[in-house]
């Protein structure tokens, strides 16, 4: 990333868009009192982005708009509007808004001779007088291209139109179809020098992911990436994420994981509160039940915590987890727990991601699960994930989040630390669930491969399920041996006929832990 | 037998319905709205002789028109009556074009 970070004194005046995170990209918003142009192909969001300028403008800035529209009449414009959660019809009659539909068929249209476009002028400066706008939105100017057939004379008047926009303050969003060989199908990059932003639907594995990029900003430092975003119930949302910085606070203070035994081996204290933890481990090695735990803990202290569940449903994990002793209904009823359970095909990683973080704003807990992150990508070279959860970590870490990841991987030695490489320097603590396979017995383990900032065990425990939670067993060794299961029951004199019996056992480690 | 009245207000002068009305927008006085409204007077006489009524809005003094009439371009032309409403831009200077468009004339221009 290499944005500069000061734009200095001399930077230009901004005007506020309203639009989550494109003001961040763009360091205020969009170039105040100068023309914008938004391409994009059809159905990427173009006027959904400019009615939220104009609204977000009229409601929150106190800059009234005018939105001028060559393609929807205003009943289409303000039901579309509507999806998004704003009444434009109101906005209409308080005068803060106005709408003109501009309506060009060039069957009704025969041309004989010289003409400019002084219609189109008075109409926009009438509207704008009406209610005093300071913003302005043509949505798509380009129109009239396929109304008018002297492209010259459209050409001249277009260029007259936006320096008269720019005479008169106006800061104006001009939308435009994206062309094969230039930025928009018409040119009016050529016109609209100011600044560019394109918008783009694709679609990769069948699943869609719309994104915005900043192609140009003249005078101001921006963003350069491609940033995913969603039309939400609440109109856009931008994922800027991706911190140019590391500046977010780490503090001191520890949680619990609501795993007696792992807080030992943590320095006894547990895990930084707002950090980061990753627990991988192969099919059926116990992720889901250490992120229900930890879940379950911070319940218990009375935090507000979401768990994203890609695997289960809500039900079907609250029951898994009350067989080894933990109520997550009970927090769910409380209100402490919101469960998000989907399939992670459901929407695109970005997207998923876009979700994520409005769930995590509206509902503002101290604790998110997220089971598992592995699965939000179908691919599993998916270049994609990593940057987006880069954007996850930064933006839960700034939220003051602490955060655990499951991640499935496969149950081949070396490979399986390999695999998760990509993910693993994100994270600030790194849990590896292994099964241990020997005499016949199947055994799960637990290891720190590594804890930041904090002394850690660098044993392998023992874990097992009991129905009060899950155990960590301190090493046994004997005669030189590491033993688990019922090779170490039966080392320590334990008379055992099945598995169920080690958690007999398991139990008054507990109590003696507890003091 | 001259008909044809301008009306700056936007408001017709006289009650009675011609069987033309044409409509002319403009913007201000210039040169392109006085050589559009010469040309409409000169191709009314020679083709409607006594049956048209032209009102010419100029829409700086009556800005709300353009949004309700749908006028973009000036100056625009509107055939209000007969029905449909047809509409031609431009200063009227290609008159046979102007023919069409008002359907005086069928759309098969005579071979030059």
């Amino acid at each position: 990333m290499t944005a500069k970070r000061d734009p200095g004194p001399a930077s230009i005046a901004k005007a506020a868009t309203g639009i989550e995170g494109l003001d961040e990209i763009t360091g205020g918003g969009l170039p105040r009192g100068r023309p914008t142009l938004i391409v994009g192909g059809p159905g990427c969001g173009k006027t959904m982005l400019a009615a939220e300028f104009i609204v977000q403008g009229a409601v929150r800035h106190g800059e009234p708009g005018v939105f001028m529209m060559f393609e929807e009449n205003a009943e289409e414009l303000a039901a579309n509007v509507r999806s998004l959660g704003f009444d434009l019809d109101k906005l209409v009659r308080q005068k803060k808004v106005a709408l003109d539909y501009v309506r060009i068929e060039r069957s009704e249209i025969e041309e004989t001779g010289e003409y400019d476009l002084d219609g189109l002028f008075i109409r926009l400066a009438h509207a704008i007088e009406t209610v005093n706008a300071r913003r302005v939105v043509l949505d798509t100017v380009e129109a009239l291209f396929s109304g008018l057939s002297d492209h010259a004379v459209l050409r001249a008047e277009l260029r007259r139109l936006f320096r008269w926009l720019k005479d008169r303050g106006m800061t104006a969003v001009i939308t435009g179809e994206r062309g094969a060989n230039s930025l928009s199908r018409y040119g009016l990059e050529e016109y609209v020098a100011d600044c560019v932003i394109m918008l783009d639907h694709r679609v990769n594995e069948q699943i869609s992911t719309r994104r915005l990029r900043v192609v140009k900003y003249r005078g101001s430092a921006h963003g350069t990436n491609e940033y995913p975003f969603l039309i939400g119930t609440n109109g856009l949302s931008v994922l800027p994420i991706t911190s140019l910085r590391l500046d977010h606070p780490a503090p001191a203070e520890r949680v619990a994981t609501g795993i007696p035994g792992l807080d030992r081996m943590l320095a006894g204290k547990g895990i930084y509160r707002d950090s980061s933890m990753l627990v991988s481990g192969s099919p059926g090695t116990g992720k889901s039940s250490v992120g229900a735990s930890v879940a379950n803990a911070a319940c218990a202290r009375g935090e507000r915590v979401m768990l994203f569940a890609y695997e289960e449903s809500a039900a079907q994990l609250a029951r898994n987890m009350r067989s080894i002793g933990i109520d997550l209904e009970r927090w769910v009823k409380m209100g402490r727990l919101h469960i998000h359970a989907s399939r992670p095909t459901l929407q695109g990683l970005e997207q998923h991601l876009v979700f994520m973080y409005q769930a995590v704003r509206d509902f503002e807990p101290r604790v998110v699960v997220v089971d598992p992150i592995s699965n939000l990508s179908l691919d599993r070279d998916d270049s994609g994930l990593k940057p987006t959860l880069m954007r996850l970590i930064d933006f839960l870490k700034q939220s003051h989040v602490t955060a655990v990841f499951t991640s499935l991987i496969g149950d081949t030695g070396a490979a399986l630390a390999e695999s998760q490489i990509g993910v693993s320097s994100l994270m600030d603590t790194w849990l590896l669930l292994s099964n241990l396979e020997a005499n016949g017995e199947r055994t799960r383990a637990l290891q720190v491969i590594k804890s930041r900032g904090m002394p850690h065990s660098n044993q392998v425990r023992e874990f097992v399920f009991t129905d009060q939670g899950i155990e960590l067993i301190d090493v046994f060794a004997a005669e030189g041996k590491v033993l688990t299961g019922r090779l170490r029951l039966g080392a320590q004199g334990v008379p055992v006929a099945d598995r169920g019996a080690l958690a007999a056992v398991a139990a008054p480690a507990k109590r003696k832990a507890r003091r | 037998m001259k008909k044809s009245v301008a009306v700056e207000s936007g408001k017709p002068v006289r009650p009675v319905k011609a069987e033309w009305q044409l409509r002319l927008y403009v913007a201000g006085q210039t040169a392109k709205s006085a050589a559009a409204l010469r040309n409409l007077q000169r191709l009314c006489e020679t083709h409607l002789a006594g049956r048209y009524e032209i009102e010419v809005i100029d829409l700086l003094v009556n800005p709300r028109l353009a949004a309700g009439d749908q006028i973009l371009a000036v100056p625009t032309l509107v055939r209000r009556l007969p029905p449909p409403i047809k509409r031609i831009i431009g200063n009227l200077a290609d008159t046979d074009r102007v023919l069409v468009g008002l359907d005086i004339k069928s759309g098969e221009l005579p071979a030059a």
